[in-house]
Parts: C-alpha cells; structure tokens; sequence
C-alpha cells in the first residue's frame, strides 16, 4: 500500500518515518491497540458518544473568527480558528475524549499520560473525571513550575501527577517515565498520549481524532468565504497534534499551503532550541523514526522553548514526511517574537493566545500573503496557563 | 557451535549473566570489569551501549548511562576498549546490550563488524522490532556471525515466542513479571511460576535466562529452578556505586551469588 500524506502505511509508516520500535514488553498493547483502534473508530456507537461529547462537553464547532484588525495589519484575510474555547483552554481535550471512549472499549481501567505545557494533562484529567477512571500524569520537573496553574487543576480533577526527574525534566522526559509507567502495567492500563507521536498506531490515532478541526474549518470557510479551501493553514509544531488537526483534511490539497511553526527558542543554532525540523536527524524516539535532535553517536539532545508545549526533541512522523516532501512550509521563531506576538494578539484582537499558539501568530509577516488570500491560524490554546510568565517579560513584550 | 551455546552445553544450569554498563563507574573501568566478573564465574556478560533515554530501564540503568555518557562513553570508545579482549577472556561470551538510536546513527554494518571483530557474540536491543530485524538486520547479523537476543514477557503469545525461538542460535531473555529493569518482583509466586513453566512446556530449541528483578543469591537461586539461568544488572550496578575498585566490588558481589 502506498502511503498518502494523510494516511501511513499498515505498520504506520510515512514515507521513511513512523514504525513501532518498542520493547516486547509494550508489544501486545500496542498490537491490541493497532488491531482495535479502526473499527472501534468507525463504529456508529463509538462516534454518536464521540460526537454528542465534541458538542455538549468540549463545546464543538469551535468558531472560525475573522481577525479583521490583525488583517488590516498584514493586509490579508486572517481567520483565527478558536481550538483556546474548547473545554479546558486547548485542542487537546479533542483527543482525549476520544481515547477515553477508546480505552472504555478495550476494558481499561486506569490511564496515564504525558504532558509538557499541561493542557493534555488537564484534557486527560478532566475525561479520567467524567468517566470516573484513576488518572496518573508524567510531567517534568521543570515544566511543574512553570505551568504551576495547570498542576493544580489537574490535581483538582482528581488526577496524580508525578514529577519525571530524569534528562531536562521536561516533556521527553516526562513521555519516557509515562512508557515506563505502561511497561509496568501492561494489562490494566491504557496510555493517553498527547500528541501526534509514540509507535504506530498513535500518530494516526491521534491525527485522526484532531482531524474534526479541519473538518470544520472546511465547512466555516465555505461559509464565509464561499471557498472550503484557504491560501494558507499555519499552526505551531512541538509535536504536532494541533497541526495534524489543522492540515489533516488540507493534506490532499496541493492549493492549500500548510506552515509548520517550530520554536527556535534562543535562535536556531544557539544550543537552545525545539526547532526539529532544521536541527533534527532521522532517528528513534519514543517508539517512532522520525526527526530527532541528537548528538552524533545517536544520544538525544536537550531541546530548549520557553513554551513547554513545544519543547520536545521529534516531531510525529507525519510532520517529518511533510518536512522532508516539502508539502509542509517549516518555519522557526525565537522566544521574543513569540512574546510579541503574544501581546499584538491579545492588543488587536481581544485574545490572548498560549506561548505555543503565539509562535504560529508571529509568522504572519512572513507568509507572503497578498491582500486577497486567505490565512487560517489554528489557535490552539488560551494563554491563562502562561500569565506567570507574561507577567515576567511584560517589559519585551510590548 | 557459537560461544553462547558452548556456554550453555558446558553447565547446563544455572548460569549466571552478569550485566553492567560500559563507562560505568569509570570510562575504562569496562574492561577491568569484564575481566573481573568472569574470573569471579560469570557464565556471560552483557555490555550495556549507554543511551541518554533508556525506555525499557530503571533508574539505576538510567543513572550509571547518565553516568557513562558523561564520562566519554560512545561506541567508537567502547569498541577501541574491546580490542583485544578475546585474548583476555578467551571463553565467556560477551553480549552487547542497548537501544536501537545510537546503533543506527553508527551505521548497522558498520556496528555489526566492529562488534564481530572485537569477539562479541551477541546483541540485544530492546526496541528492534521483530520485523524490523527480519527484513533489515538478519542478513547482516548473519553475515558477521552476532546472534540477536530477543525478550518474552508472560503476554507474549505463543506463536510470538515460537517465532523469536526460530530466529536466534543464543537463548530466550525471559522478563520475569511487568516492569523495567531493576524493580522488585510483585507477583503472586503462582503467577510466575505457571508463565515459567508455560514457556518450559514449549520445549524450545534455545536455552533460557531470567531477567529483571533478579539481585542476589537467594533470588537468583529462585530463577534456576525455572531456567537454565538468569540475569543480574541493576545490583551489580548499585554494588559498584561508592566504590574505589570497582573491579573488586563487582568480583565480591559475584562469587556472593554464586556461593
């Protein structure tokens, strides 16, 4: 079977990225889960749950906004699709619904998960609490105090969250300690994961269950615009659930043109960066051939953000294969002029986005646009988790 | 016959693989080590490759690879240390153990010669896939004479294992219970034991080795009733922690097993 951008071969492969290289002892759940996760999908059950729960619980369709004075500015059209009104702040809970209703099916009792910025880990909590499931969440060390907020609130929920220690205490580390975690509890447990990553078949899982992002914008823009296609969808990638969401249903549309937005961090190539795509190899990691950051004897690198959403050495394998075909516009911005665009949005638009979100806002002086296209930003998440550090660089923001 | 099963015909039971990682406590403590844990019995030694996200280990794997990484350790510096081994330890078979990352940016082949010419026996990487290693690896494994090492754990299906059992001339990494390496066993005795005697009543053409949780006399003792053996990592890595001779400390926590 060949592979299409938007569906991976039968052992999950895009082009030369994806696969499962895991250890035997995740190997039957991950089958289980492979064998499973397309009928269970497809099933009328499965979706009318899934679908009355996107309505009246996660608060779907999100609204497609037009930003007529972010517009005026880059004279273009802009649309901000509102992923930050969703329950919870962020597209996450998008996923998580899903695979809560997925691991029901398949008999499990006890889910744990990954998170870096802690909106997945909120999303995972708060699914775990209306399904009545124990909930434990791996979360850096260093990604603790700087999201301070979202711990509490998972802890609300009634959710565990447990400090991964090792590496740079952050987001690889905190995905590692969640894989150990489900080598520890191979039979009771099903394993949330966060974003576009992980062995096959996650990446497609996930992508699948974001999707409904691009299926809606296609339905808002036919209204307002007359056309269901766009000039442009740009979204920020750490590891790329919010992009897969936005491009998903664009994929096959060679007019529409997809930009990936990395963090660069301190600069591309000052040793403090999340930005893969540039700086990544071919390697492993978490149970995927993807790009990676690493040394050159294969050692992973410490990735630097000041968004814990997009501090992450890979990206999923589909953003690789969309890297290396060049379907994907890839484009890396520093801290600061995340910072800023932080602020423009908040000033002209009465929004005030996440960190991760900000960095897909700050590309839009640089697209290209001409002043009769159309731009989609998927705004992936509501910036009331990052306060504590916008009350820190107020002074550069503006 | 290949080194590992000699291993294996010579004593029948109860041999004991000894593991610990290269670079660890010391960058050139890893052949002052090898040399130590056989002369003190071993029956096999693994090498572990250090990797900085080490998936299927606990954390004192996960520290002494923190530790190697630091002190230098890669498989350029690992593979100069081997030279020559077989002239020290000419017998005992040697294995290396570690994760698919860092063999690949090495180049397979290029790992797989290097590895043959310094004596090594067998590889054992816990995140080759078992197709994966079929349609890309066995030709070259073959072609240098490394035997793959592959793990079971109790939800591994019987086909599954018959499969792993057709693809290697070593023997079967039995994981005893959930987990990663270095924790304790939290199995009902009953449980384990119907998954040994499982795999037992198979009679498979490989030998057998338990590993995970195993870490002194007593429990090493408890494995051989079920296999030909068993594997001990993480406490050799914890008896070598706040030593000044590691060799002794490793050759001490040995002939304490064996006793």
């Amino acid at each position: 079977m060949s592979t299409t951008y938007q569906q991976p071969t039968e052992r999950g492969y895009y082009g030369q990225f994806g696969g499962a290289f895991i250890p035997e002892m995740l190997y039957p759940n991950v089958e289980e889960l492979r064998e499973n996760y397309l009928a269970i999908l497809a099933d009328p059950e499965f979706q009318q749950q899934y679908q009355l729960l996107l309505r009246d619980y996660v608060g779907r369709p999100t609204p497609l906004f037009e930003a007529k004075r972010l517009s005026a500015k880059y004279n273009t059209h802009i649309f901000l699709k509102r992923e930050d009104l969703c329950h919870t702040g962020a597209h996450k809970v998008n996923n998580t619904v899903g695979q809560i209703l997925l691991a029901k099916r398949l008999g499990k009792t006890r889910i744990i998960a990954e998170t870096g910025a802690g909106q997945h880990g909120v999303a995972t909590a708060t699914v775990c609490a209306l399904m009545g499931m124990q909930c434990i969440v791996y979360m850096g060390e260093v990604d603790m105090e700087r999201q301070k907020p979202n711990v509490y609130r998972m802890r609300l929920l009634g959710a565990e969250v447990r400090a991964a220690m090792s590496g740079s205490r952050t987001l690889k580390d905190a995905t590692n300690e969640a894989i150990r975690d489900w080598i520890s509890n191979p039979v009771d447990t099903h394993y949330i994961i966060g974003s576009v990553v992980g062995p096959h078949p996650y990446p497609d899982l996930v992508a699948r269950l974001q999707a409904v992002i691009s299926e809606e914008m296609r339905k808002q823009l036919l209204e307002k615009t007359g056309s269901e296609l766009p000039d442009y969808v740009v979204a920020c990638v750490g590891g790329g659930s919010n992009a897969a969401g936005a491009f998903y249903h664009f994929l096959e549309e060679p007019a529409v043109k997809l930009v990936a937005v990395e963090a660069a961090g301190h600069g591309i190539h000052s040793g403090h960066s999340a930005a893969t795509s540039v700086l990544g190899k071919p390697g492993i990691i978490h149970g995927s051939r993807t790009l990676l950051m690493q040394d050159e004897d294969g050692q992973i690198t410490e990735p630097y953000s000041i968004s814990a959403g997009l501090d992450y050495p890979g990206i999923g394998p589909l953003h690789a294969f969309l890297a290396d075909a060049g379907r994907a516009r890839f484009i890396s911005i520093e801290d600061e002029d995340a910072l800023k665009a932080v602020a423009e949005c908040s000033r002209l638009e009465g929004i005030i986005p996440a960190l991760e979100t900000a960095h897909a806002l700050a590309v839009l002086g640089q697209l290209g646009a001409g002043p009769d296209d159309v731009v989609v930003v998927n705004l992936s998440g509501r910036g009331d988790k990052d306060l504590e550090t916008y009350v820190k660089y107020a002074d550069s923001m503006l | 016959m290949n080194r590992i099963q000699q291993a294996f015909q010579k004593k029948g039971k109860g041999l004991l693989n000894i593991y610990f990682t290269a670079g660890y406590p010391r960058l050139h403590d890893t052949v002052p080590l090898i040399q130590a844990v056989a002369a003190a019995g071993a029956d096999l030694i693994e090498i572990g490759m250090p990797f900085s996200d080490p998936l299927a280990d606990g954390p004192v794997i996960q520290a002494s690879s923190t530790v190697a990484l630091r002190n230098g350790m890669n498989l350029r510096v690992l593979f100069d240390q081997l030279q020559g081994i077989r002239e020290l330890v000419p017998d005992t078979p040697i294995l290396l153990m570690g994760y698919l990352n860092p063999v690949m940016q090495f180049g397979v082949e290029n790992f797989c010669r290097k590895a043959a010419a310094a004596g090594v026996d067998g590889v054992i990487l816990p995140d080759l896939p078992l197709d994966d290693y079929v349609q890309e690896y066995q030709e070259i494994f073959r072609r240098h004479s490394l035997r793959p090492v592959f793990l079971v754990t109790p939800q591994t299906a019987p086909a599954r294992i018959r499969r792993i059992d057709e693809l290697t001339d070593s023997f079967l990494y039995l994981v005893s219970g959930p987990g990663t390496t270095g924790g304790q066993n939290t199995q009902a005795e009953g449980v384990q034991e119907a998954y040994f005697q499982r795999i037992e009543d198979m009679q498979l053409r490989n030998p057998r080795l338990i590993g995970f949780g195993i870490s002194d006399k007593a429990s090493f003792r408890q494995a051989c009733r079920y296999a030909e053996g068993a594997i001990i990592g993480s406490a050799l890595i914890r008896a070598l922690e706040d030593t000044e001779d590691a060799p002794a400390a490793a050759q001490q926590f040995v002939r304490s097993v064996l006793a």
